[in-house]
């Protein structure tokens, strides 16, 4: 009786009895030998996970959540990382015992995996039919036209445009989306029972970040195969999750149901990091300075352009328009934000101003016009425009105290004698949250956000009257970059800073700004103070930036964002011809959109 | 992760020196150079004989060289000459030419190197070009002839081969020099008004010290190497001035009949290519600040 109730209840698959689980990890525990004793980075972790069912594993770096999908897929790099106890089932089948011939076996072919890094995830030397095939020929024992015609089924399935020509293209002739398609089309494939998905689209646009979700949604509902997805951004979580683990430090903090997560978190620690998570409003709070002050910084017309050489003779024949005819100005003590996607020239503009890159046009910084300077002009310039870059580590020369790096500028600029360099250096270190007993450490030794503290305390020391933060706070951990997003608009009431604030994040940005501009495709698409744009966006590309972020509330029902027909164009154009300019119409207020259609809701 | 273990687990900072000589490997090194520098300078006081004579009893009565025994330490070449004092007076040659040519070689190259990388541009390829066509130009025969056109002489054979030796090294830093110019670091600099001298001293330089320490210490035995080669041919050190290279080639025919000649004189040159080598690495591991608290 009650096992005709339990077969009736798993063919009907009723909510209340849950189906067997297809992967269960049962106190899952990896430790990493180093000096001779062990250490434990994963600790006690247990979950299940059901047919077709979405789990989240969520957490900041260091959390341990990605050599939980290492251990699983049984890829933790031998001999220092090994599973110390525990056991990863697979219907039944303890993972961490089998031998590794066994495991290859499984790998690709009951659980695939995604990696964050499409790039370098994908062999630069096989074109993607390639690519494709061998992992299907890898598994299933069928031809080599058996095999690409099911790599085209695959390249299909991701809806990818054009999957007969994509099969002979090698991945640099991709762009980073349809690189990532390619990818989960690898996956899924073999139609694996579970699909570990390690940071899927941390490294994709957001526009292109909604689309892969998407995709990923349709195709496990049409395959019924389990994800595990492996993410810190807790909007990803809300949107794609049933289940989720919150992890820190190895510890598992919280589990369960999206919606009991997002609304009731039992734990601090949840409640900590989906208060830090950056929210996108409707552009009220605080108004911006209505202060008409003199501008720090005037750009007129700037113009960026890059040759592409080609040819016998290697002549120019083609450009790239990086930007084109970008006019705006910062004013004193504001922050002016440059949003929109990689390849938008928002860091152009930053390396313009800064003369990284050559420029024409005018920019002028603090009544000065750059370009013709003499280099001693051009030095003294420098004192007034710093910049902070998106990777402290890459920022900081590796071999050089920290101490010694931030009281670099002033050295430079011949302020001040050793003893009050010195003493600026450990004032400036404390004032960024910094101990002054740490001036004597290299750049390593310090974490992502502390790393990040130190660039900012470097480019305070000349007291800049504009500092350019180019992606500054976007490879941090959501908790830490509150924490700098807070210290930057302390400075700026301090010390009367203006920022150039360049990101990606949307949401970040309507946090940070005074006044938004929109960037597309090297050309400013809409620009306002933070109401005008978020309140009342106007131009559709900015609305379609705005309905891609991903919202931290599982109860959000998203409108269906309409797919882009054809090729993302290019900023490439041969020699002679010039795209389209954009033509910037005030629509009131100084709220400037281009081709401005006001009726056009 | 990382950054969390280090930081907790990094020492309190030392004097490079100090890290050096806790070092093992580092001391043998160092003891290994000190004991041949000390045997080349003070080689007329220890050696027992004149490098150049030819001792009658310093042959069988078949005209054979001795092997090592009690009156030749280490027996005596096929002119009867003492096998010890010629190495010992070879190595006034040998550390001339290793050190001096090889670190002459080095400047040269890195100098090149650097110039090419950072500036790039016409500089940038006229230099490299030149370097392809000097890496071209069969060096022995290079080296002949300039050695032909100068009198032959040690200092002479020393500049010869730092200039037909830099080219390799040149070719490695030019490689190294463009990939750091484009680090994020280089333009954080350049952003906060750093001159072309403070970024190249400071921030470029410091990054090529361990490939050019490697690159030194593998060049000590080519160079002595060549210096032997030039010998043998007639345009190196003039015989009978003994060279650890000369005594190899000089006796290499009787390999078989008197294994000594030929081996001890390259034990030599193994034994200062590996001293500089061991010093060397040592040295590229304690001047590397994210190398601190691992071992």
């Amino acid at each position: 009786m009650s096992a005709t109730a339990e077969l009736r209840s798993g063919a009907m698959t009723a909510p209340d009895a849950p189906p067997r689980p297809v992967l269960s990890v049962e106190g899952l525990t990896i430790s990493v030998r180093a000096e001779g004793r062990e250490r434990a980075l994963v600790h006690d972790l247990s979950f299940t996970l059901a047919p077709g069912e979405t789990i989240a594993i969520a957490g900041e770096s260091g959390s341990g959540k990605s050599l939980t999908s290492l251990a699983i897929m049984g890829l933790l790099p031998p001999p220092a990382l090994r599973v110390s106890a525990g056991a990863i089932r697979l219907d039944g089948e303890d993972l961490t015992r089998l031998p590794e011939g066994r495991m290859r076996a499984i790998r690709g072919n009951r659980i695939a995996m995604i990696f964050q890094e499409p790039m370098t995830s994908l062999n630069p030397v096989l074109s993607i039919g390639r690519q494709l095939s061998e992992a299907i020929r890898a598994h299933a024992p069928v031809s080599r036209a058996a095999a690409r015609r099911r790599a085209l089924e695959a390249l299909q399935a991701v809806r990818i445009s054009e999957p007969e020509r994509r099969l002979d293209q090698f991945p640099h002739e991709l762009s980073g989306g349809m690189r990532q398609r390619v990818m989960i089309a690898m996956a899924l494939a073999l139609r694996p029972d579970v699909l570990i998905a390690d940071e899927p689209t941390t490294a994709l646009d957001v526009t292109v970040q909604r689309e892969v979700l998407d995709l990923l949604r349709d195709l496990q509902r049409e395959m019924g195969t389990a994800i595990i997805l492996i993410t810190h951004d807790m909007g990803v979580v809300a949107e794609m999750a049933e289940r989720v683990i919150v992890m820190k430090q190895g510890q598992v903090v919280e589990t369960g149901p999206v919606a009991q997560i997002f609304d009731t978190p039992q734990q601090p620690y949840t409640r900590d990091l989906l208060a830090a998570v950056p929210r996108m409003g409707d552009g009220s709070g605080a108004p911006a300075p209505a202060a008409e002050t003199d501008p720090v910084a005037r750009l007129r017309d700037l113009c960026v352009r890059f040759d592409i050489r080609g040819g016998l003779l290697s002549r120019v024949t083609h450009r790239v328009h990086a930007v084109e005819g970008v006019s705006f100005d910062i004013r004193a003590g504001e922050t002016f934000s440059l949003v929109g996607e990689s390849g938008c020239g928002k860091s152009t503009i930053a390396k313009a101003l800064t003369g990284l890159v050559p420029h024409q046009g005018s920019i002028e910084v603090a009544g000065h016009r750059l370009g013709g300077l003499s280099p001693r002009e051009m030095k003294a310039l420098r004192r007034d425009v710093q910049i902070v870059f998106q990777d402290p580590m890459a920022a900081l020369d590796p071999r050089m105290r920290v101490g010694d790096l931030v009281g670099e500028p002033l050295l430079i600029h011949g302020i001040g004698t050793p003893e009050t360099r010195r003493a600026r250096v450990a004032t400036l270190f404390e004032r960024v949250g910094l101990d002054r007993d740490q001036l004597d450490r290299y750049p390593h030794e310090f974490s992502g956000g502390q790393r990040q503290r130190i660039c900012i305390a470097r480019a305070l020391a000349l007291q800049p009257k504009l500092i350019i933060a180019d992606e500054s706070v976007s490879a941090l951990d959501v908790s830490v970059q509150a924490r700098v997003l807070d210290l930057l608009a302390a400075l700026k009431r301090e010390f009367g800073i203006a920022y150039l604030f360049i990101s990606h994040d949307m949401a970040v940005v309507e946090n940070i700004s005074d006044r938004v501009a929109v960037m597309f495709m090297g050309q400013m698409v809409e620009m306002g103070t933070r109401a005008q744009i978020f309140g009342n966006p106007q131009h559709p590309y900015t609305r379609r930036l705005m309905a891609a972020v991903p919202v931290p509330d599982p109860g959000f029902e998203r409108p269906p964002l309409p797919r882009l027909a054809g090729e993302v164009p290019s900023p490439v154009h041969p020699l002679g011809e010039a795209p389209r300019r954009q033509i910037l119409r005030d629509i009131g207020g100084g709220h400037l959109v281009a081709g401005a259609d006001t009726e056009g809701r | 992760m990382t950054d969390v273990i280090s930081a907790e687990a990094a020492p309190q900072p030392q004097g490079a020196l100090r890290r050096l000589l806790q070092c093992k490997l580092a001391l043998i090194g160092l003891a290994l150079i000190v004991v041949v520098t000390a045997g080349a300078i003070f080689a007329p006081w220890i050696a027992p004989f004149a490098p150049e004579d030819q001792m009658f009893d310093g042959l069988t009565l078949e005209g054979a060289p001795m092997p090592p025994g009690d009156k030749f330490w280490l027996g005596t070449d096929l002119l009867g000459r003492d096998l010890f004092s010629r190495i010992l007076f070879g190595a006034r040659t040998s550390l001339v030419i290793g050190v001096v040519a090889n670190g002459l070689a080095l400047l040269i190259g890195t100098l090149i190197g650097v110039t090419a990388g950072y500036f790039r541009g016409w500089i940038g390829a006229v230099l490299m070009r030149f370097t392809d066509l000097m890496m071209a130009f069969p060096a022995l025969l290079l080296a002949i002839c300039l050695a032909a056109i100068f009198t032959p002489s040690l200092w002479i054979v020393a500049m010869v081969i730092a200039l037909v030796n830099w080219v390799q090294t040149a070719r490695v830093v030019y490689t190294e020099t463009s990939a750091l110019a484009e680090r994020e670091f280089v333009a954080a600099e350049r952003t906060l008004g750093a001159g072309t001298a403070r970024i190249l001293f400071r921030h470029i330089l410091p990054h090529l010290v361990p490939m050019i320490i490697v690159w030194g210490t593998l060049g000590i035995s080519t160079t002595v190497l060549l210096e032997a080669t030039l010998s043998y041919l007639g345009v190196g050190v003039q015989p009978p001035t003994p060279s650890w290279g000369n005594i190899i080639f000089e006796n290499q025919t009787y390999f078989q009949a008197a294994p000594w000649l030929v081996f001890i004189p390259g034990a030599a040159i193994l034994a200062l290519a590996l001293a500089f080598n061991l010093v060397g690495d040592a040295l590229r591991d304690v001047l590397d600040p994210t190398q601190r608290g691992r071992d």
